[in-house]
């Protein structure tokens, strides 16, 4: 480029000529050079940024449109995740303790129609009817010819029934795949599982959600993908089960009872091996609950469970333990029995007048009311109910059932003393089958609290001590007696060494005001092997009667108890255990005089 | 000098354009024959899914119980009881068969003083 100097020569000579000042022109010179330097400078700056700018839009527009794309388009799977992808049913299984399936997945479809696309709507209406008696023609073929453009025809369909649809061929009929629910096993266990339905549906899926049991209770758990499909597994045994089932509907009828319950329990670490509610349903098809009449006879009732009955003379075990855990008796001590007992205008009466007194061991053994209530009047109100409390027989069962924590025991309010003694064996307070079993699992099982699960455990810490481990043993003992000499002698199961109490308690009026004379509700709790007690068994029947004999007989050793064995005695061998020996009276040494 | 080079790296790109290309098209040949294994897979669940649903179904106790009793003539099953549980222990030894006395011996009891 060509630079024009500072001072040039020819205008300096001609400005020095006419006597002007030169320096003038140079500083004019320096002036018109920062300018340029300056436009090129400004130039330069503003391509710069122009540049940088550019850059900034470019970068922030990528990032932008990525955001784009990747919000409008449809989520597809990683195609190169690896083998190890598993593709992961909607709902995960229910299995038993051995991881036998109780309930799983099937794929079926569900059958829509989109009326404005069919061939042959009147025609169509009359051949679904002929497919699916259930779906009347006439209304069909009106939904088919008005103005909707979707409309569901059937939930579920079996693949015959697909086949025959295919076959009618009409492009308006579609169908959209659907995960069903299937218990394969039938009722069995059908309380435990509850049932499950569809949610939220659309045409390509539908949601699969619990409506009962451990369904409604684990829905999440069963739902949700972090899982990677691992099952359910419950403390359940289909065998088990499915025996004790069997054996309870054969004694439910041959005892006329309107209902049963039974319930199989680990006694140490409270899992529930086996839990039946007769009547029972198919939870493949359950039926809708009932709007009217007692809730307790249809069968969605859970009477293990939901069912708060007295249970009484069941309970007279937890006064006399509590007792003897106090030290206030011993089984020797010899108790009042002379009745009837009077307290204000009540009289405690029993089943037989059993003389003056009675020791504790045959209070129990021949299950006097008067010998239990003057044992409660030695402990008191305060003390009882602190112990009944620790027993978990005032408070919702912990058990994963949502029907569980509706179950509350029924508690008087006040607690005079006339209610020590009566609730001493077993009448004014209220209590589910499933809270007997854990009241009895924490009693023989060396005395530490139960908490009955149906969750499979490995390891279980021992609960809080409830009663000492000399009285637990001095309990198996008294249960035993009752079986071998007492009011359950029909229990005794060769080789099992059952030990247990029977308790048989009026049903009261639903209108109130007192009990009805011939409605009971037997109820037979026992634990086996008694000399290190295993499990602990408790069976119910809803007003049963026993009429071999010349006048019905509806006491609990009559009904519950013959039961309660034929269910020991079919199971104990399924549960793996071995027949003890048990000694025979005949071997020992006699000694004859000649 | 330089026009070699040019013809050279000339060359490489066309080279590794060939080279690109053709690891495109495997690499999308691998993606589909992973898909395709992928929904193999999936079938194969659910027909897996399918069959355990159908073996539980065909071993439900119900069932089992039933054939049971149908076919107790041939089978002969009964429920398991627990004297078909016993441990050894509890079978008793059979009587030892005592061999017959071959050569009696004559005694008498006496009672006190000898006749």
């Amino acid at each position: 480029m060509i630079r024009t100097p500072l001072r040039p020569l020819a205008r300096i000579l001609s400005a020095r000529a006419k006597g002007e000042n030169p320096d003038v022109i140079e500083r004019e010179n320096i002036r018109i050079r920062h300018e340029a330097m300056r436009d090129s400078a400004r130039v330069r700056a503003e391509g710069r940024l122009l540049v940088l700018g550019l850059a900034f839009i470019v970068g922030f527009g990528a990032v932008g449109f990525r955001m784009g794309v990747l919000a409008s388009t449809d989520p597809a799977e990683p195609a190169t995740a690896g083998a190890g992808t598993a593709i992961i049913a909607q709902r995960a299984d229910i299995t038993d303790r051995q991881g036998r399936i109780l309930a799983t997945n099937l794929v079926t479809h569900s059958l829509y129609a989109q009326p404005q696309q069919m061939v042959d709507p009147a025609g169509s209406a009359r051949k679904l009817a002929q497919i699916f008696p259930d779906l009347d023609a006439e209304r069909l073929a009106r939904d088919f010819a008005g103005t909707r453009k979707f409309l569901w025809l059937k939930k579920k369909i079996s693949p015959e029934q697909m086949q025959l649809v295919h076959e009618i061929g009409d492009p308006g009929l579609l169908f959209g795949p659907r995960e069903m629910r299937l218990y394969p096993n039938g009722a069995i266990a059908a309380h435990v599982l509850g049932g499950a339905s569809f949610g939220r549906e659309g045409v390509s899926s539908a949601e699969v959600v619990g409506t009962a049991g451990v369904e409604k209770t684990f829905d999440r758990w069963l739902r949700d993908p972090a899982n990677g499909g691992a099952p359910l597994q419950l403390s359940l045994d289909l065998t088990i089960q499915s025996t004790v089932e069997d054996v309870l509907a054969g004694g439910m009828k041959l005892m006329n009872a309107k209902g049963a319950a039974a319930i199989l329990m680990d006694a140490r670490t409270g899992e529930i091996v086996a839990l039946a509610s007769l009547p029972d349903f198919d939870p493949n098809t359950r039926p809708a609950p009932a709007t009217k009449g007692d809730p307790s006879d249809n069968p969605l009732f859970n009477r293990a469970v939901q069912g708060v009955y007295e249970l009484g003379s069941t309970f007279k075990i937890f006064a006399v333990g509590q007792a003897l855990d106090l030290g206030l008796v011993t089984p020797e001590t010899m108790v009042e029995t002379k009745g009837p007992m009077v307290w204000g205008k009540f009289r405690i009466r029993d089943f037989h007048n059993y003389g003056p007194q009675l020791s504790v061991t045959d209070v129990i053994v021949k299950s006097s009311n008067i010998g239990t209530a003057h044992v409660a009047q030695m402990i008191g109100g305060t003390r009882q109910q602190e112990f009944l409390g620790k027993l978990g027989l005032f408070d919702p069962t912990p058990v994963e059932l949502v029907e569980a924590p509706g179950a509350k025991p029924l508690k008087p309010a006040k607690w005079p003393e006339i209610t020590t003694l009566t609730v001493s064996y077993g009448h004014g307070v209220a209590a589910s089958p499933l809270h007997l079993a854990a009241a009895y699992a924490t009693m023989v099982n060396g005395g530490t609290r139960v908490a009955p699960t149906l969750l499979k455990r490995t390891e279980v810490e021992p609960g809080p001590r409830v009663i000492s481990e000399a009285t637990s043993a001095i309990i198996r003992d008294l249960l035993r007696q009752v079986v071998v000499r007492g009011t359950a002698t029909f229990g005794n199961v060769p080789g099992y060494e059952v030990g247990g109490k029977t308790g048989t308690a009026d049903k009261p009026k639903p209108t109130g005001g007192g009990y009805y004379k011939d409605k009971v509700v037997a109820t037979f709790a026992a634990a086996f092997p008694m000399s290190d007690p295993k499990y602990v068994l408790v069976v119910s029947l809803d007003e049963p009667v026993e009429t071999s004999g010349t006048e019905p007989r509806r006491t609990a050793g009559w009904t519950a108890v013959p039961v309660g064995a034929e269910i020991i005695r079919r199971a104990a061998p399924l549960l793996g255990l071995r027949p003890a020996l048990e000694p025979v009276a005949e071997a020992g040494v006699i000694r004859v005089s000649n | 000098m330089r026009s070699l080079l040019l013809v050279l790296s000339a060359f490489a790109v066309m080279a590794l354009g060939f080279w690109a290309y053709r690891e495109n098209y495997r690499t999308q040949g691998e993606l589909a024959e992973v898909r395709r294994l992928q929904a193999e897979i999936g079938e194969l669940r659910e027909a897996l899914s399918v069959l355990n649903a159908e073996w539980a179904y065909l071993n439900r106790p119900d069932r089992l119980r039933e054939l049971a009793e149908l076919n107790f003539e041939r089978l002969g099953l009964l429920p398991f009881e627990p004297r078909q549980f016993g441990s050894v222990a509890a079978v008793s030894y059979p009587a030892i068969a005592l061999p017959p006395i071959t050569e009696p011996v004559d005694t008498i009891a006496l009672n006190g003083n000898a006749p």
